[in-house]
């Protein structure tokens, strides 16, 4: 399952109940093509950073889901065709999340090595040298 | 293919105390800038937190290069990915004036 984050603006200009209208039915359709909604966050209205269309105001909208990537299709059609979401964009966040995993796993162990040995490791060089992955500058830094 | 070879590479690339190499004249020892992503720990950079991405974009709405900041590389990606994702978004600007 791939997690996506699919965040829409809705024009200024539509009441707060048409919004709720809108992110149900919007929810719907992903829910229908067997997507699962993990989280809907509504940031509520922000000021655009440059306008869009005549609008330089919006109402953001986040869903969170799982999903195969077929309702995503389905989800962006319907965006494409509703006149009140201005912008749309999604993004696949799980490879990310689970990167982010990654790095706090390693620095969690590397937490426990280094107190489990000695402290005051200042003379020691940055680069963790006996740390051989097939790994690059990325786990050096982080 | 030494990591002492490719540790100067990086130096040069965020300014640190190396200098200018062989270039005579004076030589300005300053303190290395570190990663500030990297003392908080984070791990992902969201491109909805438009006041953290807002920091690293100066005047022109460009991307503040590490040379600058003193991000490391990897963070750096992250960066400039959640930037060019915040401006689709309209979060934060393409350009200013």
């Amino acid at each position: 399952m791939r997690v996506y984050e699919v965040l829409f603006i809705v024009a200024p200009n539509i009441e707060e109940s048409d919004i709720d209208t809108l992110v149900t039915q919007l929810s719907d359709v992903s829910t229908n093509q067997g997507a699962h909604i993990a989280k809907i966050d509504r940031m509520g209205r922000r000021r655009l950073a440059y306008p869009i269309g005549k609008f330089s105001e919006g109402h953001y909208v986040v869903f969170t889901l799982e999903g195969t990537g077929a309702e995503i299709a389905e989800l962006e059609r319907r965006m494409r065709v509703t006149d009140a979401v201005i912008r749309y964009i999604t993004i696949r966040i799980d490879e990310d999340l689970k990167r982010a995993e990654k790095f706090k796993a390693r620095r969690v162990a590397r937490a426990a090595a280094s107190a489990g040995s000695r402290r005051g490791r200042r003379a020691e060089p940055v680069l963790p040298i006996g740390d051989n992955e097939e790994g690059d500058e990325e786990e050096a830094e982080l | 293919m030494s990591s002492e070879q490719r540790d100067h590479g990086r130096r040069d690339d965020r300014g640190g105390r190396q200098g200018g190499g062989q270039g005579g004249g004076r030589r300005f020892i300053r303190a290395r800038k570190s990663c500030r992503f990297c003392a908080d720990k984070v791990d992902y950079i969201d491109y909805k937190d438009g006041r953290l991405l807002g920091g690293y974009i100066p005047e022109r709405g460009k991307i503040l290069p590490r040379r600058i900041s003193g991000t490391c590389a990897p963070h750096q990606r992250m960066l400039a990915t959640a930037i060019k994702r915040a401006r689709n978004a309209a979060i934060l600007p393409f350009s200013l004036d």
